[in-house]
């Protein structure tokens, strides 16, 4: 008797957009639902599409681009491609998310262009955040981009899936960024290389939708193609009035095959540092404790959402950024900006002596906003610390949660937040 | 094909960044005056050592990792980068690489060193290193992949057959 097994949430939704019973390894040509470039990418889409030949897009509607990256533009080569990008989108009504709009990882699903259930790709390798509101979501490049734009397809390699659950309960002044920097330092930044991650258990249940983007933005950073959790009623929740679609959400099945299972007990996991410069070289927060640093950094598509501005105005709430340290803020979208202004989370991050820049990514990027100096420590929210990650190859960054980063600009050192959370 | 040159020789891990860092990615669409800036935090004169003779840039495990940009392929390209040969790749580079048609061979870079004559053979998946007498094979890319590198990269197989045809 031959027994089929169930299926991963990835060969649940290249099964249903490719039309074949889709298993690990398989190659599939498959229908997208979604195609976004930014804007140190799509500059090279659109040539790619002028060199196919191609004119129009398969869907308008189905396609955004978006100014992050530098944004706004710091020198003039970069405002003639954001001015390529803007005439791409009067010539084929596609959108343009400009200037101040925000991170396109937040501004896509904000602005409801995914839904669970879906197949998207975005010419960013950070693509893979929605699979937090399980939308099977990847960074692909301009070219691929190009031709999912031109014909609303792409080939894939279904991935095999790695499933990480988290058991216990998640500890007081420990976050999620805490949890996937704790992955990175156990299987290494090609631990899950060509593979999707699922993530599941009673710590990612309890988590919000926001901080459960920040464990799927960070599956790119060991190597994923893509980081899924399941849908329940808090994303279809989060997802209330910001799509007219109606969300098809995909569980796994419960005879699944995985190529690995990884069992992770958060009630031991304190707060995690990524040590210059790599992903995976994680410490608990106490080896590097009393570390200098000059600057610190709230934002990106990793921890620049309101949750995340919520707890560094919470522990920075009538206390004030140590006189050495240059404290820079950068909500990931414009949404977040105001609704953070109406909590008065930006008053008290700017009273305590945060420099509030235009949601976008340039200090991560290090296109703008923020560049450090030679020598300098940094200690960031973002997802990256490659050398010269910020826009110096002799600047050393930290990574860290938004308690972390808030805490330590206050001492003008790497602190362990947890003293806010006795 | 058949590609031949000297190796250049790099370790682990070489991210995006290294490629091409994004603060010279970011200001311009020109390939060429940014293929001066190719891995150049890892070593500044690999440019001049690689430009005038070509060669192949040759590393240990998931070469590639980190961003999508297809600048890193790019600016290989531009910098007479004939192939990249390593242990393993990280998905989009190796995606990005076939796409715009530079070659990426998966081997056992072990047994090669710096400077190292090597003659490449992406058919038969074979690297013969002239310098050791030695020879090393490596599975053929999967027939989706040979297919868009015969074509000349998926611009060109767009062209070709006004869609994917695979």
């Amino acid at each position: 008797m031959i027994t089929i097994s169930g299926k991963t949430i990835a060969e649940k939704i290249f099964s249903a957009h490719s039309g074949t019973d889709a298993r690990a390894a398989d190659i599939v040509i498959a229908d997208v639902d979604f195609v976004m470039g930014q804007d140190g990418t799509s500059p090279l889409a659109i040539r790619a599409l002028a060199n196919m030949g191609v004119e129009q897009v398969f869907d308008p509607e189905k396609v955004a681009l978006v100014i992050d990256h530098s944004s706004p533009s710091p020198i003039e080569g970069v405002s003639a491609l954001h001015t390529m990008m803007r005439e791409f989108g009067a010539r084929t009504g596609v959108r343009v998310y400009d200037i101040g709009e925000g991170v396109c990882h937040q501004v896509v699903p904000e602005h409801g262009h995914v839904v669970p259930g879906d197949l998207m790709v975005g010419c960013d390798s950070h693509t893979c955040t929605y699979g937090a509101v399980n939308v099977f979501s990847t960074g692909v490049g301009s070219t691929d981009g190009a031709a999912a734009m031109a014909s609303g397809k792409l080939w894939f390699r279904v991935p095999d899936t790695m499933k990480v659950t988290y058991t216990g309960e998640i500890q007081p002044g420990v976050f999620s960024k805490d949890l996937v920097l704790y992955l990175a330092g156990k299987i290494g930044v090609d631990g899950a290389t060509y593979e999707a991650i699922e993530f599941h258990g009673p710590v990612i249940d309890a988590l919000s939708v926001d901080a459960r983007m920040t464990i799927s933005n960070m599956a790119i950073e060991v190597g994923a193609k893509a980081g899924l959790m399941k849908a329940d009623e808090k994303t279809l929740a989060w997802y209330a009035g910001r799509s007219p679609r109606t969300p098809a959400p995909v569980d796994p099945d419960a005879d699944a095959v995985y190529a690995s299972e990884i069992e992770i007990d958060a009630s031991a996991v304190g707060p995690q540092i990524a040590k210059p410069h790599a992903v995976d070289n994680v410490s608990p927060i106490e080896d590097v404790e009393g570390t200098p640093i000059a600057q610190g950094f709230v934002g990106t598509c990793t921890n620049g959402r309101l949750e995340d501005l919520a707890i560094a105005a919470e522990i920075l709430g009538g206390r004030r950024v140590h006189p050495d340290v240059r404290f820079i803020v950068a909500p990931a979208s414009k949404q977040i900006y105001l609704d953070a202004m109406v909590a008065g989370y930006i008053q008290t991050l700017v009273e305590a002596g945060a420099a509030v820049v235009t949601p976008g990514c340039g200090p991560c990027v290090g296109t703008h906003n923020g560049v450090p100096s030679d020598g300098e420590n940094v200690i960031s929210t973002a997802n990256r610390n490659f050398k010269g990650r910020m826009g110096n190859s002799n600047a050393f960054i930290y990574l860290g949660s938004p308690a972390t980063v808030a805490a330590s600009v206050i001492e003008g050192k790497i602190t362990d937040p947890r003293k806010y959370f006795g | 094909m058949e590609l031949r040159a000297k190796a250049f020789k790099y370790g682990d891990d070489i991210n995006t960044d290294y490629i091409i860092s994004g603060k010279y990615k970011f200001k311009s669409a020109d390939m060429e005056a940014m293929a001066v800036h190719a891995m150049e935090d890892l070593d500044p004169d690999y440019y001049q050592k690689v430009k005038p003779e070509g060669g192949f840039l040759v590393a240990g495990r998931n070469f590639g990792m980190g961003s999508s940009r297809e600048q890193a392929p790019l600016v290989l390209i531009h910098s007479n980068t004939r192939a990249v040969l390593a242990k393993g790749f990280a998905r989009i580079f190796y995606r990005n690489a076939i796409n715009t048609g530079l070659p990426v061979v998966e081997c056992d870079t072990d047994l090669i060193d710096d400077g190292d004559e090597l003659l490449v053979d992406l058919h038969s998946g074979v690297v013969r290193n002239i310098t050791k007498g030695t020879e090393i094979p490596f599975a053929p890319l999967p027939a989706v992949m040979e297919q868009l590198l015969a074509d000349g990269g998926l611009v060109e197989h767009f062209k070709k057959h006004g869609g994917f045809d695979l």
